[in-house]
């Protein structure tokens, strides 16, 4: 038993009387590497990988936890107007992210910073998000990443209908649509699933359960574990380590590979923790117990793959210590180039809401353009 | 070719002829396919274009228009039907967080060229969310454009200029008008999708309507001619963007401006109206702008629907009134 699985999820009942519907033990979670670095292996999930690859990993997550916490530096500095951190979930998302083949599409929520480090997004894009500049400054065709979308589950059912095209095309590609604990509540998740399982649309669902979906814990989502609901639907539904790049990448190469080949879609319950706050904004602290976060520590996910890079003699402290300046400059860019975005001018807010202007968005252009003229020449 | 079309078999000509010039045309709804809809307006199609064109969905609005938008990112030109007006709700999520803003979230890089077929308006004696008239909702969303049509013609025409345009289209039909006849020329060509027409001179009352009640409009203007007034009746036919040139026009002709539309007065498209013709012929208006519609109260059963919904003489005594300022 590792320390994951030894692990009894609390559970608070919401129906006083009606008996605690305890989460069960988790006999099934997929796992490669184990907390403490040691490499496993599991009868479904074969996973072969380079030394090199190894090490790419771990740079993928160190250089993604770098950047999130410089722009967790720069949201309390005013530079930017909120971010959503996805400390802790820096395994789930490079290992899902390394998952997707040429020609895969991933369609993100608000906090997939990871699986965008993996689609070759510049770090810059998602930044001037968040800072208000634009929606997302990526192309979201070139790099198969969606926009992000912040309305919870809306995205699932994109990816979902984009699945359906991949069909009509006969392209042999799948669709990730990535989602939280807390979207599994929403009516549109359940349609999602329900049309992906009854077209066998190429489309894996990749939950992020990271136990809490703001202030909520998952027991206020759900009195099963999430991957049993695949069940409900008619496809297989998998759980795996989340802070295990390596169980992640391997469940989620395996489930994209059965969405191209005609199998269908597949539902991954990536378990894992939010370390942070839900946003910038949010303060954890009048929600959880510090205990909590203290026992998750213990299964952070970059620490785990280092101690088996170091152990197995994959990676030395040269390896390390790179990685880490690699970090500062990465950080050094992010900030220079954050501080630095310029404001957009406001007649950009007119430019792209049809791709056939309409003569009374031009009249209001002109108008916004004449007023702000009228101000020219004064102090 | 002429020929005498009802509105619905024109509509269901103008989904063939879409199809038939694009392969990325694909209707999805629920009960279009083996039924062909519950109003048949997509009869036959799934036959001859396969099912794969023609999508028999899950009942699911929200996953019809999310799926949609999926496709269309995909690069195809999905139709949707939502079978009634007041099951768009379910689709309405979709529709405004994300079908009506991707284009501009995406700075122009993800088109939508989605449209959404919604029969719409009363008159039919049905139950509860079958008659309902929802178009304000859409035509106050930043990203959406509406268009309603009154006249088998515009109904074949315009379902494939609305296909064939690259932003979302909400494309209402009035459903109890499609059984209604008129003459369609196939081999002409149609009028802009996103512009009014006067469909009847006049010099005393501008009366401006759109889908069912253009007609309701002409039938008062008919009544009113037998009693020596003279109406002028402009088919708005685009809810969004307008299109009002043609209205002050008139307006400033007549000085006198009468709304009619079945929805509820309050916030409707007549109040936008009366606001842009007030600002834009204040000189020249006689009366206040006036409207006719439903009453701020839910679609009511149906043996109240004709209490309710505007008619001829809800019209007339509307010009009366514009006339005795």
């Amino acid at each position: 038993m590792t320390a994951l699985q030894q692990k009894t999820t609390e559970v608070v009942d919401p129906v006083p009387g009606a008996g605690a519907p305890h989460l069960p033990d988790q006999p099934d979670l997929v796992q490669l590497l184990t907390p403490e670095g040691e490499r496993v292996e599991h009868p479904d999930y074969r996973l072969d990988i380079s030394d090199e690859e190894l090490r790419g990993l771990y740079r993928d997550l160190a250089l993604v936890r770098r950047w999130d916490a410089e722009a967790t530096a720069l949201q309390r500095q005013g530079e930017l107007g909120i971010w959503a951190s996805l400390l802790g979930q820096e395994a789930a998302q490079v290992g899902a992210g390394r998952a997707l083949a040429e020609g895969d599409m991933a369609f993100p929520t608000y906090r997939e910073h990871g699986v965008a480090w993996t689609r070759g997004v510049d770090p810059l894009h998602v930044m001037s998000l968040f800072r208000g500049v634009d929606q997302g400054g990526w192309d979201p065709v070139a790099r198969s990443f969606n926009l992000y979308t912040v309305v919870i589950g809306a995205q699932t059912l994109h990816a979902t209908g984009y699945a359906m095209g991949l069909q009509r095309d006969g392209a042999e590609n799948a669709a990730l649509a990535f989602l939280g604990d807390g979207a599994t509540s929403q009516g549109e998740v359940n349609e999602a699933m329900i049309w992906a399982s009854t077209f066998a649309a190429p489309v894996v669902f990749f939950c992020q359960n990271n136990q809490y979906a703001i202030s909520a814990p998952i027991e206020r989502q759900s009195r099963v574990p999430l991957f049993h609901r695949a069940a409900g639907f008619g496809f297989p539904g998998v759980r795996v380590d989340g802070n295990d790049v390596l169980a992640v990448l391997a469940v989620t190469r395996a489930a994209l590979a059965a969405a191209r080949e005609g199998s269908g879609p597949t539902f991954i319950e990536a378990f894992t923790y939010r370390m942070g706050a839900h946003t910038t904004s949010d303060d954890p602290t009048r929600y959880r117990l510090a205990g909590e976060l203290e026992e998750w520590k213990l299964r952070d996910p970059i620490a785990r793959l280092k101690a088996h890079l170091s152990r197995t003699g994959i990676a030395g402290p040269e390896f390390f210590t790179a990685v880490d300046a690699e970090g500062d400059e990465l950080a050094a860019r992010i900030r220079k180039g954050t501080v630095e975005m310029p404001d957009p001018a406001g007649t950009e807010m007119f430019d792209h809401v049809f791709a056939e202007q309409t003569p009374e968005l031009a009249q209001q252009r002109e108008e916004f353009v004449a007023y702000h003229a009228s101000f020219e020449g004064e102090q | 070719m002429t020929e005498t079309l009802t509105i619905g078999k024109a509509l269901n000509l103008g989904l063939r002829k879409a199809m038939e010039d694009d392969g990325k045309v694909v209707l999805m709804g629920e009960d279009i396919g083996k039924l062909g809809g519950v109003f048949r307006i997509t009869d036959g199609l799934q036959k001859d274009f396969g099912e794969a064109r023609v999508v028999d969905t899950p009942l699911a609005e929200a996953g019809i228009l999310g799926t949609a938008v999926g496709l269309a990112m995909r690069g195809y030109r999905p139709v949707c039907e939502i079978q009634f007006d007041g099951f768009v709700f379910p689709a309405y999520n979709q529709i405004v967080t994300q079908v009506a803003k991707i284009h501009a979230r995406s700075r122009g890089k993800l088109p939508m060229p989605i449209v959404i077929r919604i029969p719409f308006g009363g008159g039919i004696g049905a139950v509860e969310h079958h008659s309902e008239s929802p178009e304000a909702y859409f035509a106050h969303t930043a990203g959406l454009k509406v268009v309603a049509v009154s006249t088998p013609a515009d109904a074949y025409w315009g379902i494939q200029q609305a296909i064939a345009a690259p932003d979302p289209v909400v494309f209402l039909e009035p459903k109890r008008r499609y059984w209604e006849k008129g003459e369609v020329d196939t081999d002409g060509t149609p009028d802009p999708l996103f512009g009014s027409r006067v469909v009847r001179g006049g010099d005393d009352v501008t009366v401006l309507a759109y889908g069912p009640m253009v007609k309701t409009a002409l039938q008062a203007a008919d009544a009113a001619a037998e009693e020596g007034r003279s109406l002028e009746v402009v088919d708005l036919r685009t809810l969004s963007p307008l299109d009002l040139d043609p209205v002050y026009e008139s307006v400033r002709r007549t000085g006198r401006c009468v709304v009619v539309h079945e929805a509820p007065v309050t916030l409707g498209l007549g109040a936008e109206i009366a606001a842009r013709v007030t600002e834009h012929c204040f000189h020249s208006l006689e009366a206040p702008v006036l409207r006719v519609g439903g009453y701020d109260t839910p679609y009511p059963p149906s043996k109240m629907e004709e209490d309710y919904l505007p008619d001829l003489d809800r019209v007339l005594d509307a010009v009366d009134r514009s006339m005795g300022f």
